[in-house]
């Protein structure tokens, strides 16, 4: 649904998008995590035919965006929940979205139903002739998530959807979009929150200018940390802390009276390290394997460039 | 351009006028005082000076007075106009704007009308409080109503194109400056040629009679056509959305 082919912006000499390629497909929930200043939103700005490219190309379905005449169809067909939620505070929540459904064709009485799902679906249908300023901060991000339904788009940008929420407001637009995966519909979620991405995507990269790193949340936990085994004994001593590093095995810390080990294949390693450590004086409780977090691998990639 | 997009934005503007009393205050403030206040002075001219005024120069301070119709128009809608760009990009409105299928043109002309409606109908407001206060006021005096006359037909067939062109002035202006401040302080460099023809006619140099009037009129109606082009040349998106923080 989504393609990019070495996708670049630069402004002047500065690139802020660096030869991004990739693929998402339909019905895909793609999270697209970086720092800020990455060029997150400016990857979504020409995506959504907001800015030009420099250089390489991007098609959303079949139209490429640099396509004059492609881009009011790309425009049609994707919804873009911007960075800052942008309403128009003196307007009503059913007038906002009434403004934004008349640009995309929509007859009364489909934009009459349009408005009221949405508006019934984020909880705010009690709401609708209240005018958005005086809504919280979690009203208005919901507010511009249905705006950026209001033509139900094949495909959603979401930039920062749960930035300065409080967790109750962002579990609840996660949960929405979560919601709005079930109905089929490519989303390409911008943030830096890595539990976020983590709970929502099917996949992720690591962009930083440059895209570092793309695959699923398991997938990229896997490739660059390996694997994590914690055993967990009723006392550690050096002794055995030794033993199992005379095997050749990395020590990854010791905490307590445990010991978590980096492995390769832990199936098939770990009744060598076992019989080690029990020839050291070790009695073991437990044994269990610690799976890094996304987090870990994000540091490790950005700061690692 | 897709006149549905452009009325959309126009009455999207109007419902946040509506509840922003002081943008409708500032927008008639003008048109009201030419219309009252000038017909005031002629009321006091007549009962209270020392000399009064004669029947004879009656029309001449008349006439002069309702070039100032001309020039409330040039002046009204600057408050709106400069905002409408910049208001946009403050409250930040437009990202989201220009997402949609909505082209350029579409949004100035959007603004133009927005911008247009409210200064027209307070200008076309005054200027009958103004005729039918003048005439309540002269009739005694002339022995006939003054108003209407060709004059005041001619300056009020200048009136939208005097406002047409502050507005598409000011939506350039607007769509170049990135705070509401500075846009509004520019904008209101417009209206400093109306002034300059006024004084000018004020000074004998030429004359405002009815066929220069209407040749104004004309000539202001093919500047703001030139001008809304401008305004759709220079309109950069990429740039608005980009270097304005």
């Amino acid at each position: 649904m989504i393609d990019t082919e070495n996708l670049t912006k630069k402004f002047g000499n500065v690139t802020v998008v660096d030869s991004v390629s990739l693929h998402v497909d339909e019905g895909e929930v793609f999270g697209f995590l970086g720092p800020n200043g990455a060029g997150k939103t400016t990857t979504v700005r020409m995506l959504a035919c907001l800015v030009s490219k420099s250089s390489g190309r991007a098609t959303i379905g079949d139209y490429e965006i640099a396509t004059a005449a492609d881009q009011p169809k790309i425009r049609r067909m994707v919804g873009l929940l911007t960075e800052n939620v942008g309403l128009y505070e003196e307007l009503s929540a059913y007038d906002n979205l009434d403004f934004y459904g008349r640009f995309y064709k929509l007859g009364e009485q489909k934009r009459k139903e349009s408005i009221e799902y949405l508006l019934k679906m984020l909880g705010l249908w009690e709401k609708k002739d209240v005018v958005a300023g005086t809504f919280s901060k979690g009203m208005k991000q919901k507010l511009a998530i249905a705006r950026a339904l209001i033509h139900d788009p094949k495909v959603l940008f979401l930039d920062e959807p749960t930035a300065n929420l409080d967790p109750e407001a962002s579990k609840t637009v996660r949960d929405f979009i979560l919601e709005l995966k079930k109905d089929k519909r490519t989303i390409f979620l911008n943030t830096h929150l890595l539990d976020e991405a983590e709970r929502i995507c099917d996949r992720v990269a690591i962009l930083k200018t440059r895209l570092i790193s793309i695959g699923s949340p398991e997938e990229l936990r896997n490739s660059l940390s390996g694997r994590k085994v914690k055993v967990q004994l009723q006392r550690v001593d050096d002794s055995i802390v030794s033993s199992v590093k005379k095997l050749g095995y990395q020590i990854g810390e010791v905490t307590g009276n445990s010991i978590a080990v980096n492995l390769k294949d832990p199936e098939n390693e770990n009744p060598a390290i076992l019989r080690s450590i029990q020839s050291a004086g070790g009695n073991v409780v437990f044994v269990t394997e610690v799976g890094s977090s996304l987090e870990d691998v994000y540091l490790k990639l950005v700061k690692g460039e | 351009m897709d006149l549905q997009n452009a009325w959309n934005v126009a009455l999207k503007d109007l419902k946040t006028y509506a509840r922003k009393p002081s943008v409708v205050y500032s927008t008639v403030a003008m048109p009201l005082i030419v219309g009252v206040v000038f017909p005031l002075l002629v009321h006091y001219y007549i009962t209270s000076s020392a000399k009064g005024l004669s029947a004879a120069a009656a029309p001449r301070l008349l006439d002069s007075f309702s070039i100032w119709f001309i020039i409330a128009a040039a002046i009204t809608p600057t408050a709106i106009a400069s905002y409408s760009i910049v208001g946009e990009k403050l409250q930040k409105s437009l990202e989201p704007m220009l997402a949609t299928p909505m082209s350029d043109g579409d949004i100035l002309l959007g603004k133009t009308i927005s911008a247009l409606l409210l200064p027209l109908v307070a200008v076309y407001a005054g200027s009958l409080a103004f005729m039918s206060l003048v005439d309540y006021f002269t009739h005694s005096l002339l022995g006939y109503y003054y108003y209407p006359n060709w004059h005041i037909g001619a300056i009020l067939l200048a009136v939208p194109f005097a406002a047409l062109l502050c507005v598409q002035v000011n939506v350039v202006i607007s769509s170049r400056m990135t705070d509401a401040r500075s846009a509004q302080q520019s904008g209101v460099l417009v209206m400093l040629p109306f002034i300059g023809v006024f004084l000018a006619s004020e000074l004998g140099l030429f004359e405002l009679n009815d066929t220069n009037l209407v040749i104004l009129a004309g000539a202001l109606a093919i500047i703001s056509v030139a001008m809304f082009v401008v305004a759709r040349a220079t309109f950069q998106r990429e740039e608005i959305l980009t270097r304005w923080k």
